[in-house]
């Protein structure tokens, strides 16, 4: 069977004034239809980049992004956004609208692509149930936690039918509880609607709590790719073993307060 | 007391409140046309063009820098030595105000535009959000809901900013308030401090009905 999603070739160079950088430099991966996938690497490795060229946020300069075989970067702009919605993504910050309520975040992209509004009412019902905060319907994002907030915008995701789910850090702005929480819904959509996860993040704990396989990531280049157990059992890079012994939480919690200090 | 008196006595007090009126008239008048164009320029100072940009930057600044009285009597008198315009105080006023205001607005526009964080647009985009749309539904409510306390703040400004206009002869509160205390002098020697009382009362009147406005609206809106 062919794979649901293949990277070939991709590379990304940005030139500024002081000079060329390479972001990404002949990435090649493919993941498979239901699983959850992790891309792990240091600040700076290129993570964003790379899933940021998955749904064209960001141009690759050369290779391609094929999802079930239809290559993404051949797609017109009016293309690109239909198939934008079989691509959910959620950010380390949850960018709701403030001045609506949860309900209507969640119905708003239904809505724009032409559901009608109390159709997409049902259906945002629907999903922030399934996240598992169906009394916040009537909530403002400004009297929800982080966790909360994130749970609206997967549910504001999950409520276009998506076939890939692609995470940026979403944990990131999180305490260790709520992350341990939100992965354990990442994992529950991924197992019950089917949908193909790929989550990025510089924490180890993450890859292990929920990821199948996980690929690792150094200055631009994907140097090692292995299933979880195997990866942490046998790392073969310096990037990898370097990746595992940072675990401690210490580290994790710094860099956890301080984004949470920018994200508010 | 404190020589207030003089105000109710014959014309005065319609005089004073005449004033005030064209002082508002001016105000109002570059305030109508300084918000669409300070939007307009706003939204070119937060876009792309590093030409535009520069230029606007130089205008905002010349402006900022420039104290208003200044700017008055360069159009009032300038033109006219120059290209022999005979505006009149209150055309030479709307225009300075009018410049004035653009420019400041078109600053409070810039802000409330790049207060907008990147991952917004992104998050619009991989949400299927065309370009449009995302304007609609996302730029244009931050930036409305950020630039009203601003803007009524900005207006509240060029209402007071109007009583320079006397300088240049037109005749609105304070004009005519020193009217009033010279012609007073000699029966009223304390009005110069009863009049100037009262004119502060009528701008704060002005400014404050506008302040209680911006905050109403900044409640109701956050
Ligand atoms: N818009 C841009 N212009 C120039 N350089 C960029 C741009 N975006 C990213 N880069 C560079 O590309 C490299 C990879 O950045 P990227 O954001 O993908 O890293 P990351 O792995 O996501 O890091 P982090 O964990 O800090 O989010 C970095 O060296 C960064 O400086
Ligand atoms: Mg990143």
């Amino acid at each position: 069977m062919a794979a649901f999603l293949r990277a070939e070739h991709l590379c990304k160079d940005y030139i500024s004034e002081s000079g060329s950088v390479s972001a990404l430099s002949d990435i090649s991966f493919e993941v498979q239809e239901g699983e959850i996938f992790g891309i792990i690497g240091l600040s700076g490795a290129g993570k964003s980049t790379l899933v940021r060229c998955i749904n064209r946020l960001e141009e690759p300069t050369s290779g391609c992004v094929y999802i079930r075989d239809k290559n993404i970067n051949e797609l017109s702009q009016k293309e690109l956004r239909e198939e934008r919605r079989n691509i959910g993504m959620i950010f380390q910050h949850f960018n709701l609208l403030m001045q609506r309520n949860v309900l209507d975040n969640v119905a708003l992209p239904l809505e724009i692509a032409g559901v009608k509004k109390k159709e997409a009412r049902e259906k945002a019902r629907e999903y922030l149930e399934a996240v598992g905060i169906p009394d916040k319907a009537l909530a403002f994002p400004s009297q929800l936690s982080g966790g909360q907030k994130q749970r609206v915008a997967i549910a504001r995701v999950l409520a276009s039918d998506p076939a890939l789910l692609l995470c940026d850090e979403a944990t990131s702005a999180l305490d260790p509880q709520t992350t341990r929480q939100i992965l354990a819904l990442l994992r529950d959509i991924n197992r019950r609607y089917g949908i193909t996860v790929i989550i990025i993040t510089h924490a180890m704990t993450v890859v292990q709590e929920i990821c199948d396989r996980v690929a690792v990531l150094e200055d631009g280049e994907l140097v090692e790719m292995n299933t979880v157990k195997e990866l942490f059992a046998h790392p073969k890079t310096k990037a990898a073993k370097r990746l595992l012994l940072i675990q401690d939480d210490n580290d994790e919690n710094e860099e956890t307060e301080e984004k949470e200090v920018l994200a508010s | 007391m404190w020589g207030i008196e003089v105000i109710f006595k014959g014309k005065n007090l319609i005089r004073l409140l005449g004033g005030l009126g064209t002082a508002l008239e001016i105000s109002l008048i570059a305030v109508a046309i300084s918000i669409p164009i300070g939007i307009i320029l706003g939204i070119l100072m937060a876009g792309r063009n590093p030409v535009i940009k520069a230029i606007l930057r130089v205008y905002l600044d010349f402006v900022r820098i420039m104290p208003q009285l200044v700017l008055l009597f360069l159009v009032f008198f300038g033109t006219t030595k120059v290209w022999g315009w005979d505006l009149s105080g209150e055309v030479s006023a709307v225009i300075v105000f009018s410049m004035w205001g653009a420019a400041e607005m078109s600053d409070l526009v810039r802000g409330a535009l790049n207060a907008i964080p990147q991952h917004q647009y992104e998050s619009a985009q991989s949400l299927g959000f065309t370009p449009l749309q995302t304007k609609i539904y996302i730029v244009i409510p931050q930036c409305v809901r950020r630039l009203i306390p601003l803007s009524i703040n900005l207006i509240t400004r060029m209402v007071k900013t109007t009583s320079l206009v006397l300088m240049i002869g037109v005749v609105e509160v304070l004009k005519v308030a020193q009217q009033i205390i010279e012609a007073n002098r000699m029966s009223a020697p304390n009005a110069a401090f009863g009049v100037y009382l009262f004119v502060f009362a009528l701008y704060f009147a002005v400014c404050f009905v506008l302040s209680i406005a911006a905050r109403k609206l900044e409640k109701k809106w956050s």
